[in-house]
């Protein structure tokens, strides 16, 4: 359904625009109806930069990210990119800022029938919005009628998934959805995202936690300065990490009922054993290596 | 014993009433101990941490004292306060790596906190040199401006500062929240060690990441709604949590290795209480499977067994 292609990006950094950061490095992707994909990484690793360029939000500097077959970088004019929104939405990090306080939070189902569906008559599409706000788990009297002030964290980031629900979309693409929610609604929110793939939406997940993406993803990417360090499905990437850096970064990530200290011992008992990483040929070049059926891993970027 | 903390109360003041943020809260704090304060937003424990060494203008002292090693801390008195802070109680901030004045160099602004506190420079520039070593940094870093600084970096020069007088108290507030995975290990382990090399007797470490608390922590205090509804070792918090709240949030946390597939997890219907008008008896009542006629009436904080407490009729 999506498909990335040798995706690059590169911004012009400095007062003048004079240097150059190479924000994501030949990236190789697919996102197919009901799958989540997570994008996972640290800071400055691309991950947000690869969800903007799906988004249609930059451009990417070379490569091609076609949607259901068409290039989404030659859709151009705001009938059709309109339409392309119509099958693919964002959802983010701050759904605080999401909202203008002025108004009440429904107002952007509001927003989407003025733009989207003129035509559709108020009791229908008040039983759409019930619809959708029922997917998401939320009690209509709770939440419609209300401000933004009045709403919880966790109930305005599924007011603002079912707010894409209401466009039929076939991807979403979720930045960091959960980072700002608390530990007991985080996970509804992670439960939402797996009720959403059995309905046969294609999901891409960027997160900086391990263990979010791991619970709901069926693939994984770990990025690293912009380049693939590992990918394939999110069970044999976390039980048979094969890059140092995804190795390193399972090590860091605190767990609940193992500490630091017993993990580095059972990785010192058993060392894991070491992989051929692809060489790259050129700084902008990153090959991938396929490892055993369907699990990529990448160049080493020291 | 390093601090103990009885039935204090902090307020907010609002224009429509108090915010009963922190409601009778009860603790001792041994010497050498690092303790995990863990909780959702709004729980109250950036306050707690915010009270025992600076109330802002909204809060109020309402009652309750704070002992530390034996002396009695006026923390409702400002003025009084001053030989604490930094001497011996000592914040790193919520979001420390804002906390650095982007227009001085790090070394001219470290001289300048010190001689605010009647220290001469001169005197600790040494230790100063060997404490950013032990973390990690090049003391080079002391020439430099805060921006030419990673996230990881300045959040360790932070921590460094902090602990430079060799407090009786460091109150670490959501110290690795906005560090990547590998950054926030390695700070979490330099906050072990600053303990290990007593440079700081004791401490409280706040944040929201229970897993993360689990790593280092010695014991564990676990707060909902102003209220603490239990205490206990690390591992007895993680491991046989005996508060149903306490038990649901340890139960909504993913893990590396669980999935979807293999079971979902399940959050904590609905939300936590406001606290400008809060409920009378368990504030975890509405949200609670156990909940019965008595929680109406508040829980004690009890020891259950040695070490660990719990504020729960279902588990006295």
């Amino acid at each position: 359904m999506l498909e990335l292609k040798h995706v690059h990006k590169v911004y012009r950094v400095g007062a003048f625009g004079g240097g150059r950061l190479r924000a994501v490095r030949d990236v190789n992707l697919t996102v197919e109806p009901g799958e989540v994909v997570s994008l996972i990484g640290e800071s400055g690793s691309g991950k947000s930069t690869i969800g903007k360029m799906v988004l249609g939000l930059t451009r990417p500097s070379a490569g091609s990210i076609t949607f259901e077959g068409t290039d989404i970088t030659t859709i151009r004019g705001h009938s059709a990119r309109k339409e392309y929104y119509r099958r693919v939405q964002g959802v983010f990090q701050d759904p605080f800022s999401c909202f203008n306080p002025i108004f009440k939070a429904d107002r952007v189902f509001e927003m989407i029938r003025t733009s989207y569906f003129p035509e559709t008559s108020a009791p229908v599409w008040r039983e759409k919005v019930l619809d959708a706000l029922a997917t998401v788990r939320l009690d209509p009297d709770n939440v419609l009628g209300k401000y933004p002030h009045q709403l919880s964290g966790g109930q305005l980031q599924r007011l603002l998934i079912a707010r894409a629900l209401l466009l039929d979309i076939k991807l979403l693409v979720a930045d960091e959805i959960i980072s700002m929610l608390d530990a007991s609604t985080r996970i509804d929110v992670l439960n939402l995202l797996a009720d959403l793939k059995e309905r046969g939406l294609g999901i891409l997940f960027v997160t900086h936690d391990l263990s979010l993406g791991n619970y709901v993803s069926d693939r994984s990417v770990i990025l690293r300065k912009g380049a693939i360090a590992e990918m394939g499905p999110t069970s044999k990437v976390f039980d048979n990490p094969l890059h140092p850096y995804s190795r390193h970064l399972l090590s860091c990530v605190p767990q609940l009922h193992r500490t630091w200290a017993e993990v580095d011992a059972e990785l010192e008992a058993n060392p894991p054993e070491d992989v051929v990483l692809p060489v790259a040929a050129d700084d902008a070049s990153a090959p991938l290596l396929e490892v055993e059926e369907g699990h990529f891993v990448g160049i080493d970027q020291g | 014993m390093t601090l103990r903390v009885n039935d204090l109360k902090v307020y907010y003041q609002t224009l429509r009433g108090d915010v009963h943020a922190l409601d009778g809260v009860t603790f001792d704090l041994a010497d050498g101990e690092i303790m995990g304060l863990a909780g959702e937003s709004g729980c109250g424990k950036t306050t707690l941490g915010k009270s025992l060494i600076r109330l802002d203008s909204r809060m109020r002292h309402v009652g309750g004292t704070v002992e530390l090693d034996g002396k009695d801390v006026p923390i409702g008195d400002d003025e009084a306060m001053v030989p604490f802070r930094y001497h011996e109680i000592s914040l790193i901030p919520q979001y420390a790596m804002s906390a650095l004045n982007p227009t001085r160099k790090i070394g001219r602004m470290v001289n300048e906190l010190l001689r605010a506190r009647g220290v001469r420079p001169a005197d600790i520039a040494d230790e100063l040199k060997r404490r950013l070593e032990l973390v990690g940094l090049d003391p080079d870093v002391l020439d430099r401006f805060p921006i030419e600084l990673s996230g990881g970096m300045k959040q360790r020069v932070v921590m460094v500062i902090s602990t430079l007088l060799n407090p009786s108290l460091l109150i670490a507030d959501e110290v690795t929240s906005a560090l990547d995975v590998s950054t926030q290990r390695a700070v979490a382990e330099s906050l072990v060690e600053f303990r290990d090399r007593e440079y700081v007797k004791s401490m409280i470490f706040v944040t929201h990441d229970i897993s993360l608390v689990y790593q280092m922590a010695d014991t564990i205090m676990v707060m909902y709604a102003g209220h603490i509804v239990e205490k206990a070792s690390a591992k007895t918090v993680i491991n046989e949590p005996r508060h149903p709240y306490t038990q649901m949030l340890i139960g909504a946390l993913p893990e590396v290795g669980s999935t979807t597939v293999q079971g979902r997890l399940e959050g904590i219907p609905g939300t936590p209480p406001g606290l400008l008008d809060p409920p009378t008896g368990c504030r975890f009542k509405d949200r609670c499977p156990l909940a019965f006629d008595k929680c109406s009436e508040r829980p004690p904080l009890v020891e259950i067994e040695p070490g660990h407490w719990a504020a729960c009729w279902k588990t006295g």
